[in-house]
Order: structure tokens, then C-alpha cells, then sequence
């Protein structure tokens, strides 16, 4: 059973318009993950292909983005939602933002891909990419199915990922900062590298981002401006 | 839809420090059926509480006991500790005129008596005695058609005969008398649900000017109403009251599964 009660409205058609956002809301983050997977793979494979791809599909994600806006506004106007209802809709706002931007962060991971390889690509830097790579999508993935569980817990776990992240990205930088000052041929390549880095880091903090609006779907706690270790703390008060 | 029995105290802050009104263990029956099960309550001075719930949960027979309206009722018996100001108003020797008076009341169906817009207003000051100059009734009318935002509209025709004003000036109409005879406490039961939109705008924003000055409880089956005009809601359930906490929480994030599911549509 729903764990929200999303589906036990007296309006059969309000359980349907709160399920269809949650359905499409979903559907946009399959799109956006699989979109964050490819970049990856084609900063990696050197593949221009799959990153011409990556890039061809952040239309479709603006338009999912416009098409939920304007149906959370709908239901706003129609339903006039409360308590769990409304924070569904305004979470869905919010998460359908960060989608969003996770998208256009997956489509510059794309362009930097293009550019390192039409240059020659040189291995430097793509360990850390890799690595960093695997964290985030798992994040992605966790959020997305946190939401999609309403998992809270899960939703913590991924809160938790994002101070990896920023370790790891710290970490990488400093090896990047050693390629370039080893060999300064390399730096225009190392700082495409360092550009991928980059958003793959901002993937990671809209990941966490989602999360925090789980948390606020959940539990009607507005935990955002905080640390993993604070968000636990807040949410073991309850 | 949620079948949930109701057992355990009230959620929430049922109880404030600055109370107007004190409400302890009220029973309310009519005859031998409990339409009110121990209810504590408080309400806060110079606010606005919205007592919601669905029909027949008790909501407005618990409102009409803070001003002994129930009291018109044979069959009806209050139990409990009910105290405005700290002052018994059940106690026998109290008089109930007086207490109406510090306790107004405004119903669903604007009610003016058919007499002119300034006699209505003017009723409660003459059977009180407050004024004993005809200069001083004139300045209660108009300060009180003022408060209620009926003055300028009806300035000029103080002599037609108020049941001619239309749905929502009546209703301000009756607010205007109410505040006349400067009660302390209004008690509002379902006030807007005979009006239109413009109407009910009219009378919710007369609602949050009179809160700065009154304390009002409103009874309404508008939770769109209770959300927008009320500090503190409380949620009655079959006779019994679930959860009262400030309605910027209630609205967004109740405590209790069964306002949850009332405020979101949920059962009926």
C-alpha cells in the first residue's frame, strides 16, 4: 500500500492526477540517469557518437521539466492540496528543477567528451572521473528510488554520499593540479577533465538536493542548509 | 479511505498560556447520546481559532457551549469546566445575558431582525443599557458598521429596513450588531456558507481586522477558510478533538493520521 496515501482520495481523479506527476516525475529521472550513464561512458570511451547523443536528449528533458510545472500548477488550481498532498506537488516542483540542471550537467560531461576526443584524448584523469563517476550515479539512483519508495532512509544514505563526493572531488583536483604542473602540454586536456569533474560533483549535490525533498515529502521536514550528520540528528528527534 | 478509531488524547497544543476562553473535560449530551467526549481546549486572546471536522463531529454543539446557546436546548446538558477569564460561565448564578454579550455569536444564515440597518445595530446597546444619549447610540452604530466594513455602503440609507441588504452586507450586518455591544469573544458558526466569493473575501478580511481587537472562534466547513483566516485549528472527530496545532502545521503537516486524512479528502 501507498505508503502516503496518495491513492485514497475520495476523487478518484485527484489519486490519479497525484500519480501520473509521480509516474512522469520518474520517468524524467530514468531519462536524466541514463543520460548522466552515457556521458559518462562517452567522456571515457572517447566516444563522440554517444556523446552527440547525450546532448540530443536534454530537449526532451526540458520538455518533461515544462510539461510537470505546468501539471503540478493544475493541480494547485484545481485541488487546492494539503499536508502530505501538497508537499508532494511542491516536491515535485522542486525535484523536476534539479533534474533539470543534473540534465544540462550531464550534457556539458557530453561536451567536454567531444572536445577531449576530437584533441587526442590522454588517459590523465579518467580513474578520478571513473570513480567519482560510480558514486554519483549511484546516488542518482538511490534518489531516485527513495522518492519513488518514499524511503527515507535511503534518502539519509544518499545525504551521507554527497560529503564523498566533495572528498573525492577535492582529491582529484590535487592530482590534476600534479598532471598539469608535470607536463603544462596536457593542461587544456586536464581541464576538460576537471570541467567533467566538476559536473559530475554538481550531479552529486542535486542528487542530495532530491534527496532533502524526500525528506520534506516524507516527514514535513524542511531539512535543506544542512549536513548529513544534522539532517540524521533532526530526524532521529521525530 | 481511512477507518481509524479515535482513542488517545488530543494532539498537538491543545492548551496555550494566554487564554481567552479555558476548556476542561467537556461532556456535551443530548439526552442520552454524548455528542462532546472531554474535550480540552484553550483559546488564545486576540485570535483566531477554526474548529473543523466532518458533519456531525461535534464541532459547532462544542461552539455553542462557549456562549450556553446549547442552553435553548432541553434535551442538551454541558459537562465539564468551561471559564472565560478564569470565571466559571456555567456557574448557576451566573447570567447568561451579560455572558452573550461578552460572547457574541454570528451564524451560518445572516439573520437581521426586520427592523432598519441602524435599529439592528443599535438592538443589543438599548436591551444592554449602554448608552443613555441618543449621540452616544449613533457613535456605537457607526463604529460598529465601520468595524465591520458595512459604513460607507450603508451611510446613507440607516433607515431601510436591513433585511433588504444583500446576502454578504447582511451578514456584516449581523457582524456589526454583534460587535456593537463590544463582546469580547465572537464565535462565528459557519459564517460564509450562505455567501458568494466576493462576499466571503469581504467577511474573512473583516475576520483578520477583528482578530487584532476580538477573540474568535469560527467554525467552518471550508478548509480552505480555516487555512487562510485562522491562527490555531482544531480537528473534531466524532465528538472528540483529535488534534489542535497552529494552522500553518495543521495545513502543511498534521500530527494526527485523521486530519491528515480530513484535510486532504481522504474519507467524508
Amino acid at each position: 500500500m501507498d505508503k502516503l496515501h496518495f491513492n485514497e482520495h475520495i476523487s478518484k481523479r485527484f489519486n490519479e492526477d497525484l500519480e501520473d506527476l509521480k509516474s512522469q516525475l520518474l520517468e524524467m529521472g530514468g531519462v536524466v540517469e541514463q543520460q548522466t550513464i552515457n556521458a559518462v561512458k562517452a567522456i571515457i570511451g572517447a566516444d563522440s557518437d554517444l556523446a552527440e547523443k547525450v546532448i540530443a536528449v536534454e530537449d526532451d528533458v526540458d520538455k518533461r521539466e515544462v510539461n510537470l510545472d505546468e501539471q503540478c500548477t493544475l493541480v494547485l488550481a484545481r485541488r487546492q492540496p494539503a499536508a502530505s498532498d501538497l508537499r508532494m506537488v511542491v516536491s515535485v516542483i522542486k525535484i523536476t528543477r534539479d533534474l533539470e540542471r543534473m540534465g544540462d550537467e550531464a550534457q556539458k560531461i557530453a561536451k567536454m567528451a567531444i572536445q577531449l576526443t576530437e584533441s587526442g584524448a590522454s588517459p590523465h584523469g579518467y580513474v578520478e572521473i571513473r570513480h567519482i563517476a560510480a558514486i554519483v550515479q549511484q546516488m542518482v539512483n538511490d534518489t531516485l528510488d527513495a522518492f519513488a519508495r518514499y524511503d527515507v532512509a535511503m534518502a539519509l544514505k544518499v545525504a551521507k554520499q554527497d560529503k564523498t563526493v566533495d572528498q573525492e572531488y577535492a582529491s582529484a583536483m590535487r592530482e590534476m593540479a600534479t598532471f598539469m604542473m608535470e607536463d603544462p602540454r596536457s593542461i587544456s586536456r586536464v581541464m576538460n577533465v576537471i570541467w567533467a569533474l566538476r559536473a559530475l560533483e554538481r550531479i552529486g549535490d542535486h542528487a542530495m538536493n532530491i534527496a532533502e525533498h524526500v525528506i520534506y515529502l516524507v516527514e514535513g521536514l524542511d531539512v535543506r542548509h544542512n549536513t548529513a550528520s544534522e539532517i540524521e540528528e533532526q530526524l532521529a528527534k521525530r | 479511505m481511512i477507518e481509524q478509531p479515535i482513542s488517545g488524547p488530543t494532539v498537538g497544543h491543545p492548551l496555550v498560556d494566554n487564554a481567552k476562553m479555558s476548556m476542561r473535560d467537556v461532556n456535551v449530551f443530548y439526552g442520552d447520546k454524548q455528542a462532546i467526549f472531554g474535550v480540552d481546549l484553550d483559546i488564545a486572546e486576540n485570535q483566531v481559532i477554526a474548529m473543523i471536522g466532518p458533519s456531525g463531529c461535534g464541532k459547532s454543539t462544542f461552539l455553542r457551549s462557549l456562549n450556553r446557546m446549547n442552553d435553548t436546548i432541553d434535551i442538551c446538558r454541558v459537562e465539564g469546566t468551561l471559564k472565560l477569564d478564569g470565571q466559571d460561565i456555567y456557574d448557576p448564578k451566573l447570567d447568561v445575558v451579560p455572558l452573550r454579550a461578552r460572547v457574541g455569536m454570528v451564524f451560518q444564515k445572516p439573520n437581521p431582525f426586520p427592523k432598519s440597518i441602524y435599529d439592528n445595530v443599535a438592538y443589543g446597546a438599548r436591551i444592554h443599557g449602554l448608552v443613555s444619549r441618543r449621540t452616544e447610540l449613533d457613535e456605537i452604530v457607526e463604529t460598529s458598521l465601520q468595524k465591520a466594513g458595512l459604513w460607507n455602503e450603508v451611510k446613507d440609507r440607516l433607515d431601510e429596513p436591513g433585511t433588504g441588504l444583500s446576502g454578504g452586507q447582511q451578514q456584516r450586518l449581523c457582524i456589526a450588531r454583534t460587535i456593537a455591544v463590544s463582546p469580547e469573544v465572537i464565535l462565528m458558526d459557519e459564517p460564509c456558507s450562505a455567501l458568494d466569493p466576493i462576499a466571503t473575501a469581504k467577511i474573512e478580511e473583516l475576520i483578520a481586522e477583528l482578530s487584532e481587537n476580538y477573540t474568535i472562534a469560527i467554525v467552518t466547513h471550508s478548509m480552505q477558510q480555516a487555512a487562510r483566516v485562522s491562527h490555531r485549528t482544531a480537528y473534531f472527530h466524532l465528538g472528540k478533538l483529535v488534534e489542535v496545532n497552529e494552522t500553518e502545521k495543521v495545513f502543511t503537516n498534521p500530527d494526527h493520521e485523521l486530519t491528515e486524512a480530513y484535510i486532504t479528502g481522504r474519507f467524508g
